[in-house]
């Protein structure tokens, strides 16, 4: 019972401490409460937000003419039928995977540092999962007849989808991963919006955070109820979200193009996933910490945990590119080795070279206390690794597909602006539905930090 | 007048989360079984001290479990093999291996949903008014203050000698609430 983090998380030094000393129940659920509560808007919020908000009007401008004149504007064509579109979808849904591993794997292996991160990295996974769901739904060309090519339900034609088809399975484990994620992070936040129930000063908020709490009273038959159901809800969402990213490894590995068909694609993709998500978490933690004042609850043993996190997967996502090359090998297929050889040297040599920089050698960089405890290079390198996992998906999409089994079949490919304007387009959806969270909840869980403070603790029983 | 009127209950509030479950031990010890704590964050120790430990949630999440994977199947089951029945690759109509995956996400589904909606209805939420609200201090309860509510309906419930006992248990303030 004697992990380092139990007992009282303050009186460590400054490396290893979970909250800075001198917080109380009432200074902890002020701090927190009045990020959300203050009636004045910072500044630098309206500037991010309308950053955000401006990116958000090219995906706008970028979906209309999608709409108008068809999938030709992007730039997927015969043999690369899948580009910008599925390469966005796994990149986006990679980084959700972060929210719930933290919320939930975490939570299980009673991992404290996790209550600092888990709420605004539960935000980030839904809305990463928005930004992803937006790519396959537009690349199907008419997104108001997908509902029966995708859904099981009666229509009047009479059609049901093949349910033997990985696409298929694709649509049930995002959609499912949605669900619960978005279920879990409501039911997290039922007790938060009733402390801003309780602290608004204005009667319009009160009333809005009063529906939203639902009447949460805290009393101690809720609380017993409430455990329950979050740790069922960690129990299950675990296995989800495992799941999740498998199958859309399946997508690619139950297809016979060389390159996908490897049975190391799903413990690879997992890994890859939560690599991904842990460098978008950071990417957000290191500027909220610091506009919001923050530093008392991300400490830096919160953010030397996620770098030391990325450096463990990034490590596996590497074993699964030289897999990858020694399956090609080891297979003695001459398409299988023409491909390994094509994706190192071919036309894509650059982006293969790029994705070994990023993902390969730039996390073994975090070796380093000294690097793995600066912020401003945390920041860098979240920023590379999220870079590295687009090329990644890339390579793996691209380079597998434009060297076609016949040579009168290869061809290249490029995304065109309005590939480009799409993906830019949904880094807006994100960022502004991000800034609209900071403003309107608490982006940290406040009565899960209550349960870390010292003033927490109850005296054991006999002694036990 | 005042004192003619019906109550909900007494409402004590204490400062520490130690206090609280002590007083809650004495409250359960002397027989008051109508009570319920209200602490900030979850306290386990309260809960095990008013005996209000058991949740009967575990079952209803099996059962969502159960349900959600017997409907992702009999769905997919129903589709393909009865009122769609499509050769593919000369596979089955029922290819239950096929089938593991939407049927996987269906349980967990069915159980998250079931886990939700039952921690909800068993907490009789969403329920806007409550009389406890009616306690000026009770705001404090979702901030830095704990409480402990013994409700009228209480068979050993005395408007003056409960007051009494739980101004003993060392509670800051012990108020009236008012339906």
């Amino acid at each position: 019972m004697a992990s380092p983090a139990a007992g009282d998380p303050t009186r460590q030094t400054e490396h290893d401490r979970l909250i800075a000393p001198g917080h109380t129940f009432g200074t902890l659920t002020d701090k927190i409460s009045q990020i959300v509560l203050q009636r004045k808007t910072p500044r630098g919020w309206w500037i991010g937000f309308a950053a955000g908000f401006a990116l958000l009007q090219l995906l706008l401008l970028a979906v209309v003419y999608l709409l108008f004149v068809g999938i030709g504007v992007w730039g997927v064509t015969i043999p690369i039928g899948w580009g910008f579109d599925i390469i966005n979808f796994v990149w986006w849904i990679g980084i959700g995977h972060a929210g719930t591993l933290i919320s939930a794997i975490l939570l299980l292996l009673r991992q404290e540092w996790r209550t600092s991160i888990n709420r605004f990295a539960e935000a980030m996974t839904l809305f990463a999962v928005a930004c992803a769901a937006f790519y396959p739904v537009f690349h199907t060309g008419r997104p108001w007849v997908a509902f029966y090519w995708l859904f099981p339900y009666p229509n009047t034609m009479g059609l049901w989808p093949n349910f033997r088809s990985p696409l298929i399975w694709d649509v049930f484990a995002v959609s499912t991963y949605a669900t619960v994620s978005a279920m879990f992070w409501f039911v997290g936040l039922i007790p938060d919006l009733a402390t801003l129930r309780d602290r608004a000063q204005s009667k319009p908020w009160k009333i809005v955070y009063g529906m939203a709490a639902m009447g949460w009273r805290g009393s101690a038959r809720h609380w017993n109820n409430y455990e329950t159901a979050y740790l069922l809800l960690a129990g299950l969402a675990t296995p989800l979200v495992v799941s999740v990213h498998t199958v859309v490894s399946f997508d690619f590995a139950t297809g016979i193009v060389p390159g996908w068909h490897a049975t190391i694609f799903p413990p690879y993709f997992v890994a890859g996933a939560i690599y991904a998500g842990f460098a978008m978490v950071l990417t957000l933690a290191i500027p909220l910490r610091r506009f919001y004042r923050l530093e008392d609850f991300i400490t830096l043993k919160h953010l030397e945990n996620m770098a030391k996190v990325m450096l463990a997967t990034g490590l596996i996502v590497a074993y699964g590119y030289m897999m990858e090359a020694f399956f090609a090998w080891y297979s003695g297929n001459i398409y299988e080795l023409f491909m390994i050889k094509n994706r190192i040297s071919g036309p894509y040599w650059w982006a293969y070279g790029a994705l070994i920089l990023c993902n390969v050698v730039a996390p073994n960089l975090l070796w380093a206390k000294n690097l793995r405890t600066s912020v401003p290079f945390l920041f860098c390198i979240s920023l590379v690794v999220s870079v590295g996992m687009w090329l990644e998906r890339f390579v793996i999409i691209v380079t597998s597909l434009h060297r076609d089994f016949l040579p009168s079949s290869w061809g290249m490919y490029a995304g065109t602006k309005f590939d480009w304007a799409a993906f830019v387009g949904t880094i807006g959806l994100f960022v502004t539905l991000l800034f609209l969270f900071v403003r309107f909840l608490p982006a940290i869980s406040i009565f899960e930090m209550r349960t870390i403070l010292p003033e927490a603790d109850m005296p054991k029983e006999d002694g036990a | 007048m005042r004192r003619t009127t019906a109550i909900y209950g007494l409402m004590a509030e204490f400062r520490s989360p130690h206090e609280v479950v002590e007083a809650a031990r004495a409250v359960h010890d002397a027989g008051f079984r109508k009570v319920d704590g209200y602490s900030p964050y979850p306290m386990e120790e309260l809960s095990e001290a008013l005996d209000q430990h058991h949740s009967p949630l575990p079952k209803i999440v099996l059962a969502g479990g159960i349900i959600g994977l017997l409907a992702g199947w009999g769905l997919e089951y129903w589709a393909s093999v009865i009122e769609y029945p499509m050769n593919v690759g000369g596979r089955p109509f029922h290819s239950w291996p096929a089938f593991i995956v939407p049927a996987y996400e269906t349980t967990i589904l069915f159980a998250a949903a079931a886990a939700v909606l039952g921690m909800l209805a068993l907490n009789g939420l969403p329920e806007p008014y409550h009389p406890v609200f009616n306690v000026p201090g009770f705001v404090l309860a979702s901030r830095d203050k704990f409480f402990i509510c013994i409700e009228a309906t209480d068979p050993k419930f005395d408007r003056e000698g409960t007051k009494k006992f739980l101004a003993g248990l060392g509670a800051t303030e012990v108020s009236e609430v008012e339906h």
